[in-house]
């Protein structure tokens, strides 16, 4: 054995070496093991339960993303019995008190999603394991909701989607820890079929720009089946990159491409650029196979189209929820929340809102915090009053059968929050679907124990 | 045997194992004491580490190795959909096919040096994107990312009849690596990739890495042809990006196109320069900072602001609130150019320069009458 220059055999030195990485190793798994030691995945022991909010703050759809914080501060606010107690009021049956959920008051932490799905899983496991989560609810992207759902599964929380309207997350890749409010481009293009039929006829050849990922490619697939069973002609469809920013090298083909109809399959700010820059190449004041060209954009939000402005006058699309409805519901949250903002609510805010007391709700009836208790009250939950009518909490993939509303770019706004007409509430029964044609799995209720 | 490594070496492998494995314990008090960041803090070390291999010792500035890192974060996924949930064939699949990834475009770029080289890495990294996010949607799911599902074939745990509680989530052996179990499995390779680190920097391949650096004209004109050298540190620092993105699959089974885009490979550029280009231990704690203020200060909004400055009077404590609200919350990304504006400026060896400094002031002030002067000396 050769000494080294200080004295220290190589050996003593590994020994040292390997005593100290196994000491040091070994301490912190004494330190957290008290930490995790619980029955279930961050169970509230306080007087407080922390709900994890995964917002997209910037990016694409950082519009939305800050309309929706805005609504769970509210949601919350109401639930912990502060203002004046919005849709508390008004939803029907209701176990909420009032007095937080299971009367441990109710705080929040936040995370910004930035629109992408790899940041939003690592902001909800964050939330999830240093900020204690006991419901993980939000973002704007179908790539995040399905992203983070994923995550949800397999720590065993329960994940409250904002605002996603992809088939796949409650289709093929629905989670039984993931529960949806927001209606689907399926019940988008069944909605919105008869009205495009009566406004611009059978006859018409129509091209696709869809944004590239899960929500563009479901609902472009669900619009196409819609209007090609119509009789129209699907010319093309091509698909942008999310966030894009400038259009104009998708809309220049579209001129010369023999459609008459332009389908945008994009949202948010994508939306606001691209139906904009279309309306700048002259489109709306085109003919084309002896037809005047025509704009469609399928899932269309307040926000949207006070971005775009002038330009979306005439434009058909769908909505979730319109704040100018006329149920209790409606009413109750647009005045609680133009109270507190100084504007109506968008419809990503209203689905928002809805799901964390849909969530409180849950809770309060099955009496626990445990997830698979809490899932098993909001499966075939019905309930009224929140602004959609009579809704289902539909058992075998999670998804609320509820109306779909059909809308229209209004033609003389009479302040700048008038942007659409409600033209046609297409009624539950008329969307509903048979939850097997998109196939998926949703999995054990049983956590799994990666929180254990 | 005595030569095996240099008493340093050896000393500095030490506490580094020892500041990694305690991180838990001391990172609580800065909030960041939570598996999912100290995982990150292991991944981002190793994708530094590697980087610094080309970047700090060979001298080429790789602007695409979000490339290899996307690469094998994509190969371990479909590891686990089609093979197996362990993580060791994932592991081993996402090297080799980064490795193979890195050998195609590093025989290409490598054609040119300097700034050319760089453009050439971007440009490949960005077709990868690209390919990734748009054109091979079947095999990367895109922007939606890849993830595993419960119908995936597993043809190995299927033969075996190996079957798993819930959702499918990677294993070592049967056991689960979410929590700390992950991050130990993952400290665990970035303690080896720095000792292996450490060994190439000191051996006579390292020696011909640096002379590269530091005139490979002259190199060639001794007769040497650089290339396969240039080429085999190129393939090294891919397999390592490789190694850190199968890790990062490991923990959390999820792969999306992001990892790849060009932001994510200027990332660990600055994470290289920020810490200390060339030094072994300086990229590591530059890819830390980095993770640590974009989980950390990306979180902070107006209430635990409002919360923090709340010893301050009221009206001075709302002032405070709203100028510091700008810096953190989604304004992270202005706190982080500020700071590497300043270490670029001040330390342009980076952090690492300012502990050197450090060092050298401490000893010059020990011997007593030792006039202290501001002079660099020079050596």
């Amino acid at each position: 054995m050769t000494i080294l220059k200080s004295g220290m055999s190589r050996r003593r030195l590994l020994q040292t070496g390997m005593a100290g990485i196994i000491g040091s190793g070994v301490a912190p798994m004494m330190f957290t093991k008290g930490a995790w030691a619980q029955e279930f995945c961050n169970n509230p022991t306080g007087d407080t339960v922390t709900l994890g909010l995964n917002l997209p703050l910037t990016g694409a759809y950082a519009e939305e993303g800050a309309d929706e914080q805005k609504a769970y501060e509210l949601a919350i606010a109401h639930l912990n019995g502060e203002g004046d107690g919005g849709l508390l009021n008004v939803l029907t049956p209701s176990a909420l008190t009032g007095n937080g959920i299971l009367g441990k008051k109710v705080g929040y932490v936040t995370s910004d999603s930035q629109t992408k799905s790899d940041v939003a899983r690592a902001g909800a496991t964050r939330m999830i394991e240093r900020d204690g989560a006991i419901m993980i609810t939000g973002g704007s992207s179908s790539g995040e909701a399905v992203a983070v759902q994923g995550l949800c599964q397999e720590m065993g929380v329960i994940f409250m989607a904002g605002l996603t309207h992809s088939n796949d997350t409650t289709g093929k890749d629905k989670r039984r820890y993931g529960f949806r409010h927001f209606f689907n481009a399926y019940q988008s293009g069944t909605a919105l079929g008869p009205v495009l039929s009566n406004a611009y006829g059978n006859d018409r050849r129509a091209y696709h720009l869809t944004a590239d990922y899960t929500w563009g490619w479901t609902q472009e697939e669900s619009i196409k089946n819609t209007t090609e069973a119509l009789g129209w002609d699907t010319v093309e469809a091509v698909r942008t990159p999310l966030g894009a920013g400038d259009f104009s090298q998708f809309l220049t083909p579209v001129l010369n491409s023999g459609a008459d109809v332009l389908i945008l399959n994009h949202y948010g700010n994508d939306m606001v650029n691209s139906l904009t820059q279309a309306v700048q190449f002259g489109m709306r004041d085109r003919q084309a196979n002896g037809k005047d060209f025509q704009i469609v954009v399928p899932l269309f939000s307040e926000l949207m189209a006070k971005g775009a402005g002038e330009n979306i006058k005439g434009i058909f699309g769908t909505s979730n929820w319109h704040w100018n409805l006329q149920d209790p519901g409606s009413i109750a949250f647009t005045k609680s929340f133009g109270a507190a903002y100084g504007s109506p609510p968008s419809q990503a805010a209203h689905t928002c809102y809805v799901q964390t007391l849909l969530y409180a709700d849950a809770v309060e009836r099955a009496g626990t915090f445990y997830p698979p208790e809490v899932i098993k009250a909001l499966e075939g939950h019905e309930f009224d009053g929140m602004g959609n009518g009579r809704t289902l909490y539909r058992a075998e993939d999670h998804q609320c059968m509820k109306s779909v509303l059909v809308v229209q770019g209004n033609d003389a706004p009479t302040s700048e929050y008038d942007v659409l007409n409600v033209v046609e509430e297409v009624d539950a029964a008329t969307v509903d679907y048979d939850p097997s044609i998109f196939g998926g799995e949703l999995g054990p209720a049983e956590p799994a124990p990666v929180c254990a | 045997m005595a030569n095996f490594m240099s008493r340093n070496d050896l000393l500095l492998l030490l506490g580094f194992t020892v500041v990694v494995l305690t991180m838990p314990i001391w990172l609580t008090p800065f909030g960041a004491g939570y598996p999912d960041l100290l995982q990150r803090f292991m991944i981002f070390g190793i994708f530094a580490v590697g980087f610094n291999i080309l970047f700090g010792l060979t001298g080429y500035l790789s602007f695409g190795h979000a490339a290899f890192f996307g690469v094998g974060s994509y190969a371990a996924v479909w590891s686990f959909k089609l093979l197996t949930l362990d993580a060791i064939p994932a592991m081993i699949f996402a090297v080799l096919i980064s490795g193979l990834f890195a050998l195609i475009i590093g025989f290409l770029s490598l054609r040119r040096s300097g700034i050319y080289f760089s453009i050439l890495t971007l440009a490949f990294a960005q077709m990868s994107y690209n390919l990734a996010y748009s054109v091979l949607t079947p095999i990367t799911n895109g922007e939606t990312g890849l993830q595993l599902t419960l119908n995936d074939p597993r043809v190995l745990d299927a033969a075996i009849g190996q079957t798993f509680v819930g959702q499918p989530v990677p294993t070592l052996l049967g056991q689960q690596l979410g929590g700390y179990a992950g991050f130990y499995f993952c400290a665990g390779f970035l303690i080896l990739s720095f000792f292996f680190a450490q060994r190439v920097a000191g051996s006579p391949f390292g020696m011909m890495l640096k002379s590269i650096k530091s005139n490979q004209t002259r190199m060639q004109f001794t007769g040497f042809n650089t290339r396969p050298y240039a080429l085999s540190a190129f393939v090294i620092s891919g397999m390592y990006a490789g190694l850190a993105g199968a890790l990062l699959a490991v923990t959390d089974p999820l792969a999306g196109a992001e990892r790849m885009q060009w932001t994510a490979s200027g990332e660990v550029v600055l994470m290289t320069i920020l810490g200390g280009v060339g030094t072994l231990v300086g990229p590591v704690i530059g890819a830390w900072i980095i993770k640590y203020f974009e989980n950390i200060l990306s979180a902070l909004n107006d209430n635990i602001l409002t919360q923090f400055w709340s010893f301050l009077p009221e009206g001075l404590a709302e002032i405070v609130v709203k100028v510091t609200s700008k810096f953190v919350g989604d304004g992270w990304h202005l706190t982080l150019g500020l700071v590497f504006v300043i270490i670029v400026i001040f330390l342009p060896g980076g952090i690492m320069e300012g502990v050197r400094r450090m060092a050298a002031t401490a000893r010059r002030s020990d011997p007593p009458g030792a006039k202290s002067h501001q002079h660099q000396p020079a050596e």
